[in-house]
This record gives C-alpha cells, structure tokens and sequence, in this order.
C-alpha cells in the first residue's frame, strides 16, 4: 500500500505499524526529539508499535530545529 | 530569581534559536548569553540533517514553539505533537494571523490557549503590546505573557512603551518582551519598564558578531533590571541643577 510520509508518496507493507515506517526510513523508535501524527491526529510514543497504517495514510514525521 | 509556572530561572534572559549560521555558533552564542531555556520549533525531519540542536541544549531547558501555525488547530496540533518529541508540556504559544507582518492572531490565540491549558499545558503565549488580550490570556491560564516590542525580527525595539507598561502594571504572571529587540538598549529598556524577561533571537543571531551580541543583550538585562529596582528619575521639560547654587562665585560685571 502507498502512504503519504511528509508529503512524498511511500510503499509499505500492508498494515504497516508506525513503528515499522520509522524503521524503514532508518529513525528508531525511541529517538529523542521526534513526534509523529497520522492524518491529522498525534500518536504517542507508546503507541508507533500499535498504531496501523492504511492505504492512503498521512503521516508527519517532525523533528527538533532552530527557530523562535 | 524569575519564576514561571514551578520552575526558576536565575537568567532573565531566553533565548530563540532561529536564524543562526550553524550550530556552533548557536551553541557559543547560548554560552555567552547564560539563558536557561530556547526556544526550538518542530518541522519535518531532514534525513539529510547530521547533528541534532537537542544535542547543543541539553544543558538547558528546551521549549518548544507554534511558529508557523496560522490557526488554533494547527497551533493546538503542534503543541501536542512537541509534547511527545520534547517530553514538555511547555509551549510558546504562537498564532500568526498575517504573513507579512507576522501579527498575532488574537482570537486564534486565546482559542488556542485556553484549549492548551485545559489540556494541561504549561503556555507561554506570544501576543501583541495589547493590555486587554495580556489580561485575558492571563484569565484563561496562561503562565507568562509574550508581548511583542515590535514585529518578530524587525528589529524595532520597543514602539509603544507606555501599552508595555500597563501590561506589566497589571499582571499576576511573568511579562516577557518577545520579538523586536534590535540591540543591547531595547532589551534594557524592557527591563527597565518593568518586564520579568526577555526572549530574543534575531538580535542576537542575525547579528554580524553572534556571540558578542549574546554578550552584550545579557549584561543589558542586568543592567534594566538594575536599573527598574534602583528607579528612574522623573522626565522634566527644564533642567535642575545637579550642583549647588550656594557658594556661587560673583566675579562683578
């Protein structure tokens, strides 16, 4: 199945965890400073490893920079 | 000592990290400007990116910005989603309503942080020189206020003294100058009308000697804090003499 990872279309397997997407685009689970939200919804921590993605998901992958 | 929500501070100086060349010189800039906390933003992660500004902050606290979110849900959004990657519930509350000027978004902006507050968020919002919206910010929960001196990045100082004045005047929680400081004086001259702190980012990153500027806006807010504990003299229109008149010398025509 095809999501939408910060904008840019992704081929993973079906019923993929978030987790899994973090592995796959090489960002542990557990890296500090790195919060993610699918289709418009905050995940936490705690739930990368349940959390299912599903055909067509939007996720934002978002880290710490400069600014303010 | 300044004091926000549970947490001291002996700096009244924050500091923003935006705009600086590198994170060397970020990390030596925060070195010699003796802040406490800085402001970092969230944005989509740069696999490209190598070190990590969490690393240059790990001696101080990290708070994380709405910088970017044009609405209530986007800040509200952001600020959850800063929660989990900085394991804070800390937020500079910003909502911009204009592009241009970069403007609060004042009924976005309470929106927002009643709501954060009721989620249990520890909210510092970014707000215009505008007494009424400081008050009800502060009504709605709000640990500090953040009014402007003039537009983020201008440069401008401090435009309207006398609005600052009375928000200090009036509120129960921390005032601290955020935006428009241009150089060493408009960061004194916050303290000296009264503001708890002051958070800068421009000033100090944008200009041509980081580090040195860090320098010079730290020891300014000693200074205006000295200065607003030791109490200014009144403005006259005419002079009055600082040595006596007794004693004068007459010397004849």
């Amino acid at each position: 199945m095809k999501v939408l990872v910060n904008g840019e279309e992704r081929r993973v397997d079906d019923g993929a965890t978030v987790a899994a997407l973090l592995d796959a685009l090489e960002l542990a689970p557990g890296r500090r400073g790195v919060a993610v939200a699918v289709d418009a919804e905050v995940v936490p921590r705690s739930g990368w490893g349940e959390r299912r993605l599903s055909d067509g998901s939007q996720v934002e992958v978002l880290t710490a920079i400069q600014g303010g | 000592m300044l004091k926000i929500a549970d947490r001291t501070f002996s700096s009244r100086l924050l500091l923003g990290t935006g705009g600086f060349a590198s994170l060397e010189v970020m990390g030596e800039a925060l070195r010699a400007s003796g802040a406490e906390m800085c402001t970092v933003a969230l944005r989509r992660v740069d696999p490209e990116q190598r070190g990590s500004i969490l690393d240059v902050l790990a001696d101080v606290i990290a708070l994380p910005n709405t910088a970017g979110c044009f609405t209530a849900r986007d800040a509200i959004l952001t600020a959850q989603l800063a929660r989990e990657a900085f394991e804070t519930d800390w937020v500079k509350l910003e909502v911009i309503g204009d592009d241009r000027t970069l403007l609060p978004d004042a009924p976005g902006l309470l929106e927002a942080a009643e709501a954060l507050v009721d989620d249990g968020f520890t909210v510092l919002p970014y707000t215009t020189d505008d007494p009424v919206l400081a008050r009800r910010l502060e009504d709605v929960g709000c640990a500090a206020v953040m009014p402007l001196g003039s537009p983020i990045g201008s440069g401008m100082g401090i435009c309207n003294p006398y609005n600052l004045s009375l928000i200090v005047e009036q509120a129960g929680v921390p005032v601290i100058l955020d935006a428009g400081v241009g150089t060493a004086s408009d960061a004194a001259l916050a303290m000296e009308l009264g503001c708890d702190a002051v958070l800068c980012a421009s000033a100090i990153s944008r200009a041509r000697e980081p580090v040195a500027m860090a320098r010079a806006i730290r020891y300014a807010v000693q200074a205006g804090a000295l200065a607003r504990e030791a109490g200014r003299i009144p403005r006259r229109l005419y002079a009055e003499a600082s040595t006596p008149e007794v004693g004068l010398p007459e010397f004849g025509a």
